[in-house]
C-alpha cells in the first residue's frame, strides 16, 4: 500500500503530460538506481550468466510494471516468488540479498530486506506449536523477502504426522493471498528441490520464476579467490597463483566441494599458514608487501595436493 | 452509543489504510503492537483479553494487519483496539491505544442512582451489553 505512496511521480508534472503520453524509460531507469544495482552484480559475482540474465529480465518487467502502474494500465501485482536451484556455494544466498535490493528499489517490497530461515525456525516439536512459529517468522518477514534455505527440509515423506506440512500450508495461503506484501524465495539444491515440487505441486505453480545456478569453472573459481583476496587486501605471488590453478583442479575431484565456498575456506587456511610462516621468522623485517602476499608454499602445503600426489 | 476510548475515538472510524499507518508510526519508534479484545465495553475495564502475544521485532505494518484480520474473523462481534507498547526506560508502558473494531450495535450504558445516607447519591454506570453471558453480547452465539 505505502509502496505506491512513496512512489516519486515526477515524469507528469515535468511537462503536464497527459497519461498517455511517452514515457522517457532510461529517466525512469536512472530514477530507480537498478542499473548501479545490477552493475554491482555484475562486478562482484563471477560467472552465473544464466543467473544474471534472468534477474536482468525480472528487473526489466518490473521497471516496466511500475510505468505501467503509473499510466494506469493495471494489471495484478506481479508473482515474484522465486526458487533457486542449486549445488552449494553457487551463490544462492548472495544473490538473495541482491534481488530484495533490486526489489525495494524498485517498489515491489517495502523494505530491502531479508530475513533468512531454515526449516528449524518454520516447524514446531510439538502439535500447535508450528503454526505461531510460521506465522511469526512471516510477521518478521513482511514487507519484505523471506528467503528459505534448504526448503525441501519442510516437508519430510516419510513421516506422515511431521509438522512441516502444517508450515509449507500456512506458507502457501500467505504467498497467495499477501502477494503485495511479502516475497518468499526458496533456495536448495537442484535434485531434492525437484523432489520436493513434485510432492507439493502447489508450491511449483506459486513461484514464477525458477531459476538454475551452475556450477562455478576452474577460471571463475580463480577470479572468484582473486576478488576475495582483494577484498581482504591479500594477494597472490605469480607462483601462488599458478600453484592455486593447481589446487582448483585438484580439490574438484575430491569430494565434498562445495564451489565458492571451499575456495573462501581455503583462502582462509592459506592465511593461516602464511601468517605462522611470518611468525616462524621474528627476526625479519617485514615490508607491507611481504604481509599482504601469499607464496606458493602457503598454498603447496594444503592436505589436497597430498591426497591428489597418493592417487 | 459510540464507545469513545483511546485516540481517535471521536473522529470517524479509521480505514484500514489509515490503521496501517498508525502501526507503522508505532514501529518505526520501536514500540511493540498488541492486539486486544473485549466485549465489556466499561471504561474501567482495563483487562481485555490479548489476541496472542505481543508483538515485538516487527518492521512492517502488514504483519499486525495479518493477525488483525484474524482477529476480526474471529470477535468481529467484540471491540478490538490496538496499543503501542514503549519498552524504553523511563516509559515502559503503553504509548497509544485505540479502537479498530467495534460492534455493530452498541447500546450503551445504563446510569444507576444509589440513594446513600445524608441524601448523597452514588453513581453507577453499567453496559446494557453486560447484562448476557461474556460472548453472547452483541449478538454474537
Amino acid at each position: 500500500m505505502s509502496a505506491q505512496a512513496t512512489a516519486p511521480v515526477p515524469a507528469q508534472d515535468a511537462g503536464e503530460a497527459p497519461p498517455d503520453d511517452k514515457v522517457d524509460l532510461r529517466r525512469e531507469f536512472n530514477e530507480v538506481g537498478i542499473g548501479e544495482v545490477l552493475d554491482q552484480l555484475d562486478r562482484e559475482l563471477i560467472g552465473l550468466k544464466p543467473v544474471k540474465t534472468r534477474i536482468r529480465e525480472i528487473s526489466s518487467l518490473l521497471l516496466i510494471e511500475r510505468v505501467r502502474k503509473r499510466m494506469n494500465l493495471t494489471s495484478e501485482v506481479p508473482t515474484l516468488h522465486m526458487s533457486f536451484t542449486g549445488n552449494p556455494g553457487t551463490g544462492k544466498t548472495t544473490v538473495a540479498l541482491r534481488i530484495a535490493s533490486i526489489l525495494h528499489r524498485l517498489g515491489f517490497v517495502r523494505r530491502g530486506k531479508v530475513v533468512s530461515v531454515t526449516r528449524d525456525e518454520l516447524v514446531g516439536q510439538y502439535i500447535g506449536h508450528t503454526a505461531p512459529k510460521t506465522k511469526e517468522i512471516l510477521k518478521k518477514a513482511m514487507g519484505g523477502v523471506l528467503f528459505i534455505d534448504e526448503a525441501y527440509y519442510l516437508h519430510r515423506p516419510d513421516n506422515e504426522r511431521d509438522y512441516g506440512q502444517e508450515a509449507i500450508e500456512i506458507l502457501l495461503q500467505v504467498m497467495e493471498s499477501q502477494r503485495e506484501d511479502l516475497v518468499v524465495i526458496l533456495a536448495g539444491y537442484g535434485d531434492r528441490m525437484d523432489k520436493f515440487f513434485a510432492s507439493n505441486p502447489g508450491f511449483r505453480s506459486r513461484i514464477a520464476h525458477h531459476i538454475d545456478f551452475p556450477d562455478y569453472s576452474d577460471g571463475e573459481l580463480l577470479a572468484i579467490a582473486e576478488l576475495m583476496l582483494h577484498d581482504m587486501n591479500y594477494k597472490f605471488t605469480p607462483d601462488a597463483r599458478s600453484a592455486f590453478v593447481r589446487y582448483i583442479e585438484l580439490r574438484k575431484t575430491q569430494p565434498l566441494f562445495s564451489n565458492a565456498r571451499s575456495i573462501r575456506n581455503a583462502l582462509d587456511r592459506m592465511r593461516l599458514r602464511q601468517a605462522n610462516r611470518l611468525v616462524a621468522d621474528l627476526d625479519r623485517a617485514l615490508s607491507a608487501e611481504d604481509i599482504m602476499s601469499l607464496e606458493a608454499q602457503d598454498v603447496l602445503a594444503s592436505r589436497v595436493f597430498l591426497q591428489g600426489a597418493v592417487r | 452509543m459510540r464507545v469513545t476510548q483511546g485516540c481517535f475515538s471521536f473522529l470517524p472510524d479509521l480505514t484500514d489504510e489509515q490503521i496501517t499507518a498508525q502501526i507503522q508510526y508505532c514501529l518505526e519508534k520501536g514500540w511493540a503492537v498488541n492486539i486486544e479484545f473485549t466485549d465489556d465495553p466499561h471504561p474501567r475495564n482495563t483487562y481485555w483479553d490479548m489476541w496472542g502475544l505481543p508483538m515485538f521485532d516487527l518492521r512492517d505494518a502488514a504483519g499486525i494487519m495479518m493477525e488483525l484480520r484474524e482477529c476480526r474473523k474471529v470477535y468481529g462481534d467484540r471491540y478490538i483496539r490496538l496499543s503501542g507498547f514503549d519498552s524504553s526506560h523511563g516509559w515502559e508502558s503503553v504509548r497509544l491505544s485505540f479502537i479498530v473494531n467495534r460492534p455493530k450495535q452498541e447500546p450503551g450504558f445504563h446510569l444507576e442512582r444509589q440513594e446513600s445516607g445524608g441524601r448523597n447519591i452514588r453513581y453507577t454506570t453499567k453496559s446494557y451489553a453486560v447484562g448476557r453471558p461474556e460472548g453472547q453480547r452483541y449478538g454474537g452465539t
